[in-house]
């Protein structure tokens, strides 16, 4: 996506400049630009750009692309059987005979590559220069310098003017004299990204008894700034992990919501939890391809319209299974666990028949990629950021229809003292099945966010019908809160674990984890106290 | 409220006697071993009381079920406790028998066990039985088998692996049975049994177990007038041998009972002395009656 | 004061109503009646004598000739009556619901199939000492959990010994912690797929995913000869007479009086003197031991132990097994173990897309219209033919 943005601005800006009123070439430089000699050739291309960066872009672009051809001594730009001057821009009906193309060989293309990239950040767009800014700051070589430094001059963006400084001094590491690579080796201890420190630790090798940099002073200073480099990675990454750890938790918190009303407050152990996760998610799916069938052009905002069908879908079922099954077993806790998982086995069988038992492919809109750089090392994604809001915006809700609804205000009725609460003209049966059905539904939209993140198939709820009971086991039965910190705190915690040991590895420690946690506070981190626990 | 002024702080005879104990220790006169039941091995009531327990608070998140809470109970005593709900009596029960660690306190049966320190099943071999306010037999297995489960024997494993009644258990639970009058119903699950019933069960139950000191929280709810006279003799012929702690509501049966009566309120105790002492005192018209 | 010192002293002077071995023999007499010993000997005699007979004597095409298919499979199941008999033992007599019993099954068969694998020698696609998946990990040595796993002897004590530890150490934190009924299940769900993950993974040295495969002989004998097939088919009845002799003398004793009274009212059980947690723990464990033996015989009749006998999935099947029979009757788990195992061989062969339509429906219909299960259902028809003044 980002490609193609980049790639649309870049020919709309080339479309501008060529409209723009031609300067006179100097005729010696399109003799040295068409030289056999690469260097000359390189040097006529950096003049080329300090004296009119506009019209570079279109002859480089036409020299990477073997299109620039030398007609006497004018420059001409040939695509297929037209051409064109590549001065003034105008058309050339009839090809002169004594065309002889330009051609170049992997250094120059390399260097054309790298100039065209860099040349946007003489655009007027702002946007455009930051980008072609972001560019260099990451791969800009001493080749470069020149660009930087006439740039630089110009610019007044402090974003932009602060990427090109970083820019500079990478580009001045290759400079001859000391000074300036000292300077620039200096500098860069402000950015902590890993190719910068892969280009300051690069300077500290020891070719035989020849250092990569060969001033001591630039050395000791590369090797403070790197020093300063790994302690902000290190910060980054931590922040990093702590961020995936909150997505995660977010992801485990929307899986186990659901759980929280059917287990947590109606005290139903449902064991097809995961299928009703599984249900929203083929929901989305179901959502996706009608779009794609029907509303092509609108394929990207598909998420919003599956929001009520996974919830919807996932909660008919929920209420269905309820009225068949588990109405009949309440009080009997593991025969409701044993008939549950019934029926979760005949879900997916179910699903399997439907849609195959392979996984189907569910795509994120475009909205939901890229992300927000908070600093050089940390990059948050869209699609993560979403979840978290997601997740909150449904607990939100949840808690909203459980503390101030009529229908949440009968269900607490209700499982507190169903006898009771059916003398005082609550519809009980009616209330267990709506409160199953929000369960259920609320299980499909955490279905809807896991297929945003993970793969879509029959058995996905299956992998999380052990995690999501672990977070309302571990968060305390019948409590929300408990739930929520549970799910965050075994998120991050599994995250940070995994850094050190390995996904499985940290896996079975959080378990574990969670078994030992068990011992000390057999009623969750948010115990309930009191003699109506034991009962 | 003005209740705080009531709770009375540690008694003098109690810090004698524990210092006793754990102090200095004296030789105690030949006379007073003698005045030992015989029943009471295991527990050392050289002091008279098999009960203590000293300023004991338990909170529920910040609600105090009971609040410096300190009563004696005296060995072959049978006392009443009453209350109104949430006063505190059922959780007292909870602390005695060991399913509630209080927060600050302590709790001693006779002058050496630590209740506080032993586990539910402990707490039981130490000499402690116990009816619920709701009766809890086993309902899958027979009166027979709820009484011979009961008995007072080991209790371990491997004992009841390769127990066998032999015959002189078999006589003590058919005295039982007689006792409570389950006569026709003795291979009958307890399940089955009505609620009047299964209370006598569970009185025969706690019989069986041979207790030292008896909790029965409400034992005659739910019963005719006719069984809660029977079961108030009953209770009158253990005491002295056995120490009863009885939680009722029914002051009819209290009565009849005619022990020390002590009034419990918000956790502590409110009034302590005969059941017309009690009843005349303004503090505790004041909790029943309302204010 | 030490608590100890206490139960000491009552212990000492408790009276003498019970006593334990001069009677023995009469609690033994008493679970033996006539009709057991004839049913289990017939059973033996089957098992030990015709079984063989048909199989190894008769010539195949022979009307009554027993195919490799049919012994293996009965074999099979017969390990699986074993489980589900131990699982009734928790689950229909002491209430505990385990959903992860499958890792037991899976540890007995770990155990011997580390033998069996030693068993393999050099006869290995590699050739080398080591077992095929150590030689493609470049493993030079066996780790040290390998050690003596040769030895046919150490093997079985292991078969008893890991899966006797796992259960003791965990049922002992998990018990004590009174973690019971629903929380039980889902913290013994959880420890089995902790377990499978570990298993799954190569450096645990145990095959990974593939698991223990290939076996060539056992105690010399060639693995796949129709006589060392039919000996393990009598060692698995002979096991099932074994473990459904145990339980029932556990049952019927005092003992099993305490473990339903644990399971009806675990608090007045714990008020009148006994610890659950030592009961529970007791059965727990004997349970986990015989699923471990029970997976020491499948693995070398059905030729492979892998993870997937760890996955939850597979020891909430157990649950079926015992349901269907009719949980708290021991006949019930067997008969429940050889109704859903023969349904499924069949399904998987005939109609394998509808096998989890089936299972599923199994789960759903038994816990709705058969609590007790077959067994359950046979008792009461014949009840109420009695009634009616009909004699069978």
């Amino acid at each position: 996506m980002r490609i193609v943005t980049i790639s649309l601005t870049l020919i709309c800006l080339c479309l501008f400049i060529a409209a723009r009123p031609v300067a006179a070439l100097d005729s010696n430089l399109i003799t040295r630009l068409a030289s056999d000699d690469s260097d000359e050739k390189i040097s006529a291309i950096h003049q080329l750009i300090e004296d009119d960066p506009a019209k570079a872009i279109t002859i480089l672009h036409a020299l990477s692309d073997g299109q620039l051809a030398l007609a006497g001594s004018r420059l001409i730009i040939l695509n297929g059987d037209r051409a064109s001057d590549a001065i003034s821009g105008e058309k050339i009906e009839t090809v002169p005979a004594n065309t002889d193309a330009i051609t170049i060989n992997n250094r120059i293309r390399r260097i054309v590559a790298t100039m065209l990239s860099s040349l946007d950040i003489f655009a007027s767009d702002s946007k455009t220069r930051l980008n072609s800014a972001r560019y260099l700051a990451r791969n800009a070589t001493f080749d470069s310098l020149p660009i930087i430094e006439k740039a630089l001059q110009k610019e007044t963006n402090p974003e932009i003017k602060n990427r090109l400084m970083v820019a500079r001094s990478m580009a001045s590491l290759g400079s001859s004299d000391a000074a300036v690579r000292l300077k620039a080796v200096a500098y860069l201890k402000n950015e902590a990204t890993p190719a910068t420190r892969q280009l300051l630790s690069a300077l500290l090798v020891k070719n035989g008894d020849n250092w990569q940099e060969p001033d001591a002073a630039v050395r000791s200073t590369a090797q403070a700034s790197l020093k300063e480099i790994d302690r902000k990675l290190a910060y980054g990454e931590n922040l990093d992990r702590i961020f995936t750890g909150l997505s995660l938790g977010s992801l485990l918190l929307l899986a186990a919501m659901g759980l929280a009303i059917t287990y947590g407050v109606m005290g139903i152990i449902n064991m097809a939890h995961g299928e009703l996760l599984m249900i929203g998610a083929y929901a989305t799916y179901a959502v996706q391809a009608f779009f794609r069938l029907h509303f092509p052009e609108w394929i990207n905002w598909y998420l919003p319209a599956a929001l009520p069908c996974s919830f919807l879908a996932a909660a008919i079922v929920g209420m269905i299974l309820e009225r068949l099954v588990i109405r009949h077993l309440y009080g009997r806790p593991l025969e409701t666990l044993l008939a549950t998982w019934g029926l979760s086995l005949f879900l997916i069988q179910t699903v399997r028949t439907l849609f195959g038992a392979q996984n189907v492919e569910v795509a994120n809109p475009v909205w939901m990629s890229g992300g927000i750089t908070l600093l050089p090392s940390l990059v948050l994604p869209w699609n993560r950021i979403i979840i978290i809001g997601f997740a909150i915006a449904v607990l939100a809700g949840m808690w909203a229809i459980l503390s101030l609804t009529r229908l949440g205000l009968f269900v607490r009725a209700v499982t507190q003292n169903r006898s009771m609460s059916g003398c005082l003209g609550v519809p009980t049966g009616k209330i267990d099945t709506l409160a199953f059905g929000l369960g259920a539904g609320i299980a499909g939209l955490g279905g809807l966010a896991l297929s945003q993140v993970s793969n879509v198939g029959p058995d996905m709820g299956q992998g999380y019908i052990v995690d999501s009971f672990m977070v309302v086991v571990l968060g305390g039965v019948g409590q929300l809160a408990g739930a929520v910190w549970a799910a965050l705190g075994l998120g991050v915690f599994s995250k940070i674990l995994e850094n050190w040991s390995g996904a499985v590895i940290a896996k079975i420690a959080v378990l574990v984890f969670i078994i030992v946690f068990i011992q000390k506070r057999p009623q969750g981190i948010f115990a309930l106290k009191g003699r109506t626990v034991e009962s | 409220m003005n209740t705080a002024l009531f709770i009375s702080g540690s008694s003098p005879s109690f810090t004698a006697a524990r210092e006793g104990l754990h102090g200095k220790w004296e030789p105690m006169l030949e006379a007073e071993y003698v005045r030992i039941p015989p029943e009471a091995e295991g527990i050392d009531i050289s002091h008279k009381v098999i009960l203590y327990l000293e300023d004991i608070t338990v909170s529920f998140d910040g609600f105090k079920a009971l609040n410096a809470l300190t009563l004696h109970i005296d060995a072959g005593e049978l006392r009443c406790i009453i209350g109104p709900n949430g006063a505190g009596k059922t959780t007292m029960m909870d602390v005695v028998t060991g399913k509630t660690k209080p927060d600050t306190g302590t709790a001693f049966l006779g002058q050496s066990i630590d209740l506080l320190h032993l586990s539910e099943p402990e707490i039981a071999h130490a000499g402690i039985g116990r009816k619920f306010q709701k009766p809890t037999v086993f309902d899958q297995h027979t009166v027979f088998e709820n009484l011979e489960l009961a008995m007072k024997t080991s209790k371990s494993v491997w004992k009841t692996l390769f127990a066998h009644l032999d015959s002189e258990a078999k006589d003590r639970i058919a005295a039982t049975i007689d006792l409570i009058r389950l006569k026709n119903e003795v291979y009958r699950p307890a399940g089955l049994l009505s609620h009047g019933q299964k209370q006598w069960l569970e009185i025969g139950m706690l019989l069986m177990q041979e207790p030292k000191l008896l909790l029965l929280d409400e034992p005659v709810a739910g019963m005719t007038d006719e069984e809660t006279e029977r079961t108030a003799e009953l209770f009158l012929s253990l005491a002295g041998k056995h120490s009863l702690m009885v939680v009722e509501h029914d002051m009819a049966f209290i009565k009849q009972l005619g022990g020390k009566v002590t009034v419990l309120h918000e956790g502590s105790v409110l009034a302590e002395g005969s059941l017309s002492t009690v009843q005349n005192d303004q503090r505790v018209i004041e909790v029943y009656l309302g204010r | 004061m030490s608590a100890q010192k206490i139960t000491c002293s009552l212990t000492a002077t408790t009276g003498l109503q019970e006593t334990d071995s001069p009677l023995l023999p009469t609690r033994l007499m008493a679970i033996l009646d006539s009709k057991t010993i004839i049913m289990g000997g017939g059973f033996a005699f089957i098992a030990c004598v015709l079984v063989p007979i048909l199989h190894l004597v008769l010539p195949v095409g022979h009307p009554l000739h027993l195919s490799d298919y049919f012994v293996t499979l009965i074999g099979k199941i017969l390990c699986y009556a074993i489980v589900a008999v131990a699982f009734d033992l928790i689950w229909g007599y002491a209430g505990i619901l385990s959903l992860g019993h499958g890792i037991f099954f899976a540890l007995g068969g770990y155990a011997f199939g580390m033998y069996l694998m030693r068993g393999i020698g050099m006869d290995g696609n590699y050739h080398s000492h080591l077992p095929d998946f150590m030689v493609f990990l470049n493993w030079k040595s066996f780790p040290w959990y390998w050690v003596g796993s040769s030895h046919f002897l150490w093997a079985l004590f292991l078969v008893i010994a890991v899966p006797a530890l796992l259960a003791l150490v965990f049922g002992f934190f998990a018990f004590r912690s009174r973690i019971r009924g629903v929380y039980f299940s889902i913290i013994t769900q959880a420890l089995t797929f902790a377990c499978m993950l570990l298993f799954f993974r190569n450096e645990t040295g145990f095959g990974g995913n593939n698991g223990f495969t290939d076996f060539k002989r056992i105690l010399g004998y060639s693995i796949t000869a129709p006589a060392t097939r039919v000996t393990l088919f009598a060692l698995s009845a002979l096991m099932l007479l074994f473990t459904l002799f145990i339980s029932r003398f556990l049952v019927t004793s005092k003992f099993g009086r305490v473990l339903t009274a644990i399971r009806d009212a675990e608090s007045r059980v714990m008020f009148i003197g006994y610890n659950p947690v030592s009961f529970k723990l007791f059965i727990w464990t004997l349970s986990a031991v015989l699923c471990a033996i029970a997976g020491a015989l499948y693995v070398p009749q059905v030729g492979i132990i892998n993870p997937g006998e760890m996955s939850p999935a597979n020891s909430i099947e157990i649950a079926i097994w015992v349901a269907v029979g009719g949980r708290g009757k021991l006949r019930g788990a067997v008969l429940g173990a050889f109704i859903v195992n023969l349904a499924k061989s069949w399904f998987t062969v005939s109609f394998p897309e509808y096998w989890l339509f089936f299972l599923g429906a199994l789960f759903v219909l038994v816990t709705l219209y058969l609590p007790d299960g077959v067994v359950g259902l046979w008792e009461k028809t014949l009840h109420q033919l009695r009634r009616k003044g009909v004699t069978l």
